[in-house]
């Protein structure tokens, strides 16, 4: 099987690979990561608090973005994203969205489910005696949660996150169902290009392996040294 | 004016569970109040109502004559006037010793970095703990935490302070330590409701001694009579108890 293996084809199309397709799952990983945290906070907060209208809603919300396959997700989003844009600016037509621009609102959208549920266990691992003390000297619930429960909420859940982070970067590479040029999908391309499919999709597996495989060792480590430090 | 009244306050934390029943007190301004009472009896409770860190259905609390009980919007600015310390420190551990005595100062009360900072040192060098600023609480022995978070309600400039059994979830050997800043603080006039089990503390600075038990103030008497006489069984049993100890 690998006798008249050809490695050149990998070799000739790693500019491709990696400026265009890698680059955009490393944008696409980070932007989700980042706004689906922020997002995923207020959502856990959300559902944290007393109101039922609140909590209802972000009960609604995480339940069913989990219920729903992302792929589908991705789909649907990409088809009913221009209606939804026309319906929010009011325009009379509807409103071009790349499949670029929709798939980084889509995991966003999505991956704030999934880090909601995180940071709510995070919020409820700060005892309530931290929130107590700062009430007592004086902070309202605003600057409670953002100096006191937050930080350690997020810094208690680093480990979580960042393994959730790990598994997002696995499933970037669901957007090859709106052909977009991901790494996976640049390499799936060439492939299909030039009758090399064993060899991409071979080396495609190595690298998404060894970047998933090192960074999961990092973080067992940083799990280590957490719970040193606490 | 009294510093803090508590009038007729009943808490349920549930229609079952009535945890405390029509407790009335009032702590003069420069008095030292200690509270004491059998495990259960409701004492943290009562004292963490006095900044509305528990809300009451039934009663009325005022602090510097401000109905507290009431109180929505002015909440946090009062609660900043009024030092709480806790039986397990709660430093903030993502936050250097520092930090912890500037948070509330530079966000409640508006003061820049630099004169939050030297307060902060201020009071770090008064209950001797300036060489541990830049650590971490994780950092520090329970004694010395549980002075950094006494400088942290000083650092406030509180009007009276508060104590929920700072010294039970220290080790014997710290425990002094951490009452010799509170009879300090006691000598200098500060207003003062401490709920401890540490009678030796009670003789020595306490002007009155409320006693506790099942969510009732059941004494309420000058430091002299209630070591002297106590007047209710469950009072003298207490006691005999934990000075047997
Ligand atoms: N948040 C709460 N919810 C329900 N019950 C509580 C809560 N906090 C305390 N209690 C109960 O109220 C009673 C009094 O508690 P507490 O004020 O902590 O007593 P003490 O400080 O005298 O030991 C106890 O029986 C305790 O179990
Ligand atoms: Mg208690």
């Amino acid at each position: 099987m690998f006798s008249n293996f050809d490695y050149d084809v990998i070799w000739r199309s790693l500019p491709y690979l990696f400026q265009q397709g890698m680059v955009f799952t490393l944008t696409l990983t980070a932007i989700a990561t980042v706004f689906g945290l922020i997002l995923g906070t207020l959502i856990a907060m959300m559902r944290l608090s007393s109101s039922a209208v609140l909590s209802g809603f972000a009960v609604s919300y995480v339940n069913l973005m989990r219920s729903l396959p992302l792929v589908l997700v991705i789909f649907l989003f990409y088809f009913l994203m221009p209606y939804v844009g026309q319906w929010i600016i009011r325009s009379d037509q509807p409103v071009q969205v790349g499949a670029y621009a929709s798939t980084i609102v889509t995991f966003t959208l999505f991956e704030a489910a999934y880090f909601s549920e995180i940071m709510r266990a995070g919020i409820q691992s700060v005892p309530r005696g931290q929130v107590m003390a700062g009430y007592a000297i004086g902070l309202n619930y605003r600057e409670v949660m953002r100096r006191v429960v937050l930080p350690q909420a997020f810094r208690n859940m680093l480990p979580v996150i960042f393994t959730q982070t790990i598994v997002l970067f696995q499933d970037t590479s669901l957007v090859y169902v709106l052909s977009i040029t991901d790494f996976l999908g640049a390499a799936s391309k060439v492939a299909q290009r030039d009758g090399r499919l064993t060899e991409m999709y071979l080396f495609a597996a190595l690298v998404y392996f060894l970047i998933c495989f090192t960074a999961s060792f990092f973080v067992k480590r940083l799990q280590k040294r957490i719970s040193i430090i606490r | 004016m009294p510093m803090i009244t508590i009038e007729k306050v009943s808490k349920w934390y549930n229609p079952q569970f009535q945890v405390l029943k029509n407790c009335t007190t009032t702590v003069e301004k420069g008095e030292v109040v200690v509270v004491c009472g059998p495990s259960g009896s409701g004492k943290s409770t009562l004292i963490k109502t006095v900044n509305a860190l528990e809300p009451v259905q039934e009663g009325t609390i005022t602090v510097d004559g401000l109905n507290v009980t009431t109180m929505k919007k002015d909440l946090p600015k009062l609660r900043s006037r009024v030092g709480m310390v806790f039986q397990h420190f709660e430093l903030f551990p993502h936050l250097k010793i520092v930090e912890n005595l500037c948070l509330g100062q530079t966000i409640v009360l508006g003061r820049s970095e630099d004169a939050a900072k030297t307060k902060a040192m201020k009071m770090l060098e008064r209950v001797g703990l300036t060489a541990h600023a830049q650590k971490y609480p994780g950092q520090l022995s329970g004694g010395q935490q549980q002075r950094v978070a006494i400088a942290r309600a000083l650092v406030m400039d509180p009007i009276c302070m508060l104590f929920d059994e700072p010294t039970s979830a220290l080790d014997p050997e710290m425990i002094n330590e951490v009452l010799d800043v509170m009879v300090e603080l006691a000598k200098e006039g500060m207003t003062m409701m401490v709920v401890t089990h540490e009678m030796g503390f009670a003789k020595k600075v306490a002007n009155r001694v409320i006693f506790m038990d099942a969510g009732e103030i059941v004494e309420d008497a000058q430091k002299e009579d209630f070591f002297g006489h106590p007047r209710s069984d469950r009072a003298q049993h207490f006691l005999s108890k934990i000075l047997a100890h």
